[in-house]
């Protein structure tokens, strides 16, 4: 008997067992976007967005799209990548997919591939909502797409390696509450950085998710506020980080075996 | 090839310091029932978890059906199948989901009849859409017991497998043994419960702080350790073993009342001239008088309590 090159059949089993656990509640899952969404667009589109200007040309209400469209996809990608992982662990059916004959890389297609559907189906979610108080022309849609989906996926994935590193359901939401949300509203989500005084335009320079909302709006309006390679190049550079990390975090056993 | 396991030198030190296993070595034969049997934190469970790939090992080698389990991990884990000590199960998912899911992790297509016969064997087929959190303990560890036969393993692990588990799930389980038995599996399961062992085992290894004292045949381990005993009941209580019959040493049990001798099964104590014929005609010649006599064939229990004390006795 030969081994299969790749498995399928397990990649498959996790893929469709995580995606379960989505449509299982899959009302809860998308009205909560859309209410949000909704709110977001209540307050920031027409009672504070009727008051601001225009962002190079777009409408403020349009403006905040991608940004609202980010700060989804960052927690939610992160959440469940770290969740898929984490929940085995702590309940123990973790010794399944540890004794079965799956690779470190299979293993990760599996669970980041279906974290990152999930937030990728969000997203659209999203933009579909805000579209409906807002028209939105998206000037790159086939790179807005690919946008979504990279992002997704490295954050998916870097939640995947939070998700083996917490030891309580604490940990798991110190990063997405305590570090992601912040640098997300002070990352431009909801103005252009170009709107700051600028010594805080060079301190936001230093904020990694200035360089991710910053070409994610470019596919939308052509516009961006730093150079759409470099965001890219930092994007890929950090999952590619991540994918090392995980490497060597099967290859040791870290917060996995004993 | 007569080896389905094959473990050499096999040694584990957890981070904290405690060595579970000092080096081991066994071959389990294609085909048996192997019973590893010995006191709670002998390092049975670290030995299983190892050979299944949740612990690693700290030295050693161990191939599964010729596959080394680290290099050759993919082929050596479609083979095993491995239901753990503890209960671990999925609380929101169906019995027949998450036998389904078993499968396919371990890399088998899709066979619905095959997960209903499975089901039906362990009395789970009824059950099929429960949740998994509405079921007892002892469907619980039916559903852990499906999960590790659903890609058809031909070895299959099974950890201190009656546990807490009641008569009925504890008589099934054996059935299920002895019919994947005659399928070809080989089985290896761990118990601190002798009678376990010694109602299935081909073959018996004795596991006490992290060394096998012994491997044997089921068989040739009681012959060769197994002890007999003979007890008098006495008619007057005695306060001590007239020295007369100090050829024998017997002890003195129950305030006086039992004489007790234990001898060797295997050889025959009379052509030593210390067998019970001569014993019983010594202590009619002292005018002991008994009431009544039986004689005892030590069990397994007797066996490993003997190995694992001089073990420990020896000041290891
Ligand atoms: N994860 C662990 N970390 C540290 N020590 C452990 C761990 N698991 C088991 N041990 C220790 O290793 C020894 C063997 O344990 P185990 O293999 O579970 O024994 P058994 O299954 O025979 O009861 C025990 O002393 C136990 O305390
Ligand atoms: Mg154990």
């Amino acid at each position: 008997m030969r081994a299969p090159l790749f498995n399928v059949h397990g990649v498959s089993a996790i893929y469709r067992f995580e995606m379960a656990r989505f449509t299982r509640t899959i009302w809860q899952s998308l009205v909560t976007p859309v209410i949000t969404t909704s709110l977001y667009f209540v307050v920031f589109g027409s009672a504070i967005g009727s008051r601001m200007q225009d962002v190079h040309g777009v409408p403020y209400a349009a403006f905040i799209v991608p940004g609202l469209m980010m700060m989804t996809l960052f927690t939610e990608s992160i959440f469940n990548g770290s969740f898929g992982i984490y929940f085995p662990k702590f309940v123990g059916t973790i010794y399944e997919l540890l004794s079965a004959p799956i690779s470190p890389l299979e293993a990760v297609v599996a669970y980041v591939g279906a974290a990152a559907t999930k937030s990728v189906v969000l997203g659209l979610v999203i933009l579909a909502t805000a579209s409906m108080f807002v028209s939105i022309d998206i000037a790159h849609p086939i790179a807005m797409v690919g946008f979504l989906v990279l992002i997704a996926v490295t954050f998916a994935l870097f939640g995947f390696i939070l998700g083996i590193w917490a030891n309580s359901f604490e940990q798991l939401n110190v990063v997405p509450m305590l570090i992601m949300t912040p640098l997300t509203f002070l990352g431009g989500a909801f103005y252009s950085i170009e709107m700051l005084p600028a010594a805080w335009r060079v301190v936001t320079l230093f904020n990694p998710v200035v360089y991710i909302i910053s070409c994610f709006r470019w596919s939308f309006f052509g516009q961006a506020d730093v150079p759409v390679a470099l965001s890219v190049g930092l994007t890929v550079a950090f999952f590619a980080a991540c994918l090392v990390a995980v490497g060597m975090i099967f290859k040791t056993g870290w917060r996995l075996k004993n | 090839m007569s080896s389905i396991i094959s473990i050499s030198n096999l040694t584990k030190t957890y981070a904290s310091g405690v060595q579970a296993l000092k080096p081991v070595s066994l071959e389990i034969k294609r085909g048996e029932i192997f019973a590893l049997l010995g006191p709670n934190g002998a390092g049975k469970t670290t030995l299983i978890n190892i050979v299944c790939g949740i612990v690693t090992s700290s030295g050693g080698t161990v191939l599964a059906d010729g596959h080394d389990i680290v290099r050759d991990y993919r082929l050596a884990r479609m083979k095993i199948g491995l239901v753990p000590q503890e209960l671990h199960t999925d609380a929101f998912e169906t019995v027949l989901h998450t036998v389904s899911f078993s499968r396919g992790l371990y890399g088998r297509p899709r066979n619905p009849e095959f997960i209903e016969k499975v089901l039906r064997d362990l009395t789970l087929w009824d059950k099929r859409n429960a949740m998994i959190r509405t079921l007892s303990g002892g469907m619980k560890r039916r559903v852990m017991i499906a999960k590790a036969l659903a890609h058809e393993p031909t070895i299959l692990f099974l950890d201190e497998p009656t546990a807490g588990v009641d008569v009925e799930l504890r008589r099934d389980m054996w059935d299920m043994v002895r019919s994947l038995r005659e399928k070809g599996v080989t089985i290896i399961l761990t118990t601190h419960y002798i009678d376990e062992a010694e109602e299935m085992a081909d073959r018996i290894g004795v596991i006490n702080k992290g060394e096998l004292i012994v491997v044997e045949e089921k068989a040739a381990l009681m012959k060769k350790l197994g002890k007999k005993e003979l007890t008098l009941q006495l008619q007057e209580p005695l306060t001590a073993i007239p020295a007369e019959l100090s050829d024998w040493q017997l002890d003195l049990k129950a305030d006086g009342l039992e004489l007790h001798y234990a001898f060797d099964g295997t050889s025959d104590p009379n052509a030593t001239g210390r067998g019970i014929s001569s014993l019983l005609k010594r202590v009619s010649e002292l005018g002991i008088g008994f009431k009544d006599l039986n004689t005892k064939q030590s069990s397994l229990e007797d066996i490993f309590v003997n190995l694992v004390h001089r073990d420990s006795g020896a000041g290891k």
